[in-house]
């Protein structure tokens, strides 16, 4: 990201206006942290403060600790602007433990494993 | 850069970004820069329910690398005006 002009201000696509703020990353593999946006750069590698990530499992959550983190750009889909006034997540949600969350993630991964070798098996009998 | 000027002209209109990872949102084309990293404002995810922790972000920022689609209103788009920008900028390389 280059140095704005006076008049590049408003069109700027800077990740200041994030700064100190809470925000939300979505990563490449699907993970979603959160934490308050400290320092970035052209590459949009970022440094979050009070990092979490938000593990969900159906209507399940639960929020992970991870303390300062520094992600690589590359690996960055989303940086989003967290709406402190607005509810985070539907109501209808359950918070759980992190163990719980764990084996719900394990539950999930094993049942589309699974829907992936049999998908696997029928292909192989190739039905006309 | 002819993209990058593009997508300058279109601050301000109703787009959707389609991500590679499937996710759609639909905001305000706010800001864009070399890379097409896009900024959105006012968003709201096209399949909310399935997406449950983007309820609350309102506005975002978008890697450019990620994007797959931008999809854009119909008369959004001088085509002509596009596409003598891009025979004039495939001809001076």
């Amino acid at each position: 990201m280059s140095w704005a002009g006076p008049e590049d201000i408003y069109l700027s696509t800077s990740l200041a206006s994030y700064l100190d703020r809470k925000i939300l990353v979505l990563l490449r593999d699907g993970r979603k942290l959160m934490g308050t946006l400290r320092s970035f750069d052209q590459f949009a590698n970022a440094v979050l403060e009070g990092a979490c990530e938000r593990v969900i499992v159906g209507e399940q959550y639960c929020d992970i600790p991870l303390g300062l983190y520094v992600i690589r750009g590359e690996n960055v889909v989303l940086i989003g602007d967290l709406d402190t006034e607005r509810e985070e997540l539907p109501p209808h949600m359950i918070r759980v433990s992190e163990t719980e969350i764990k084996r719900a993630q394990k539950v999930e991964r094993e049942a589309s494993e699974l829907r992936g070798t049999m998908r696997k098996r029928m292909e192989f009998l190739d039905f006309d | 850069q002819l993209f990058f000027s593009y997508f300058k002209d279109l601050v301000g209109q109703e787009v959707t970004v389609e991500l590679k990872n499937d996710l759609a949102i639909r905001g305000t084309l706010h800001s864009v820069d070399q890379y097409l990293n896009i900024k959105l404002e006012n968003t709201r995810v096209v399949d909310q329910d399935k997406y449950p922790h983007m309820l609350s972000v309102r506005n975002c920022f978008i890697r450019g690398s990620v994007v797959r689609y931008v999809q854009l209103p119909p008369d959004g788009v001088d085509v002509d005006l596009l596409h003598d920008a891009a025979r004039r900028e495939a001809r001076g390389g």
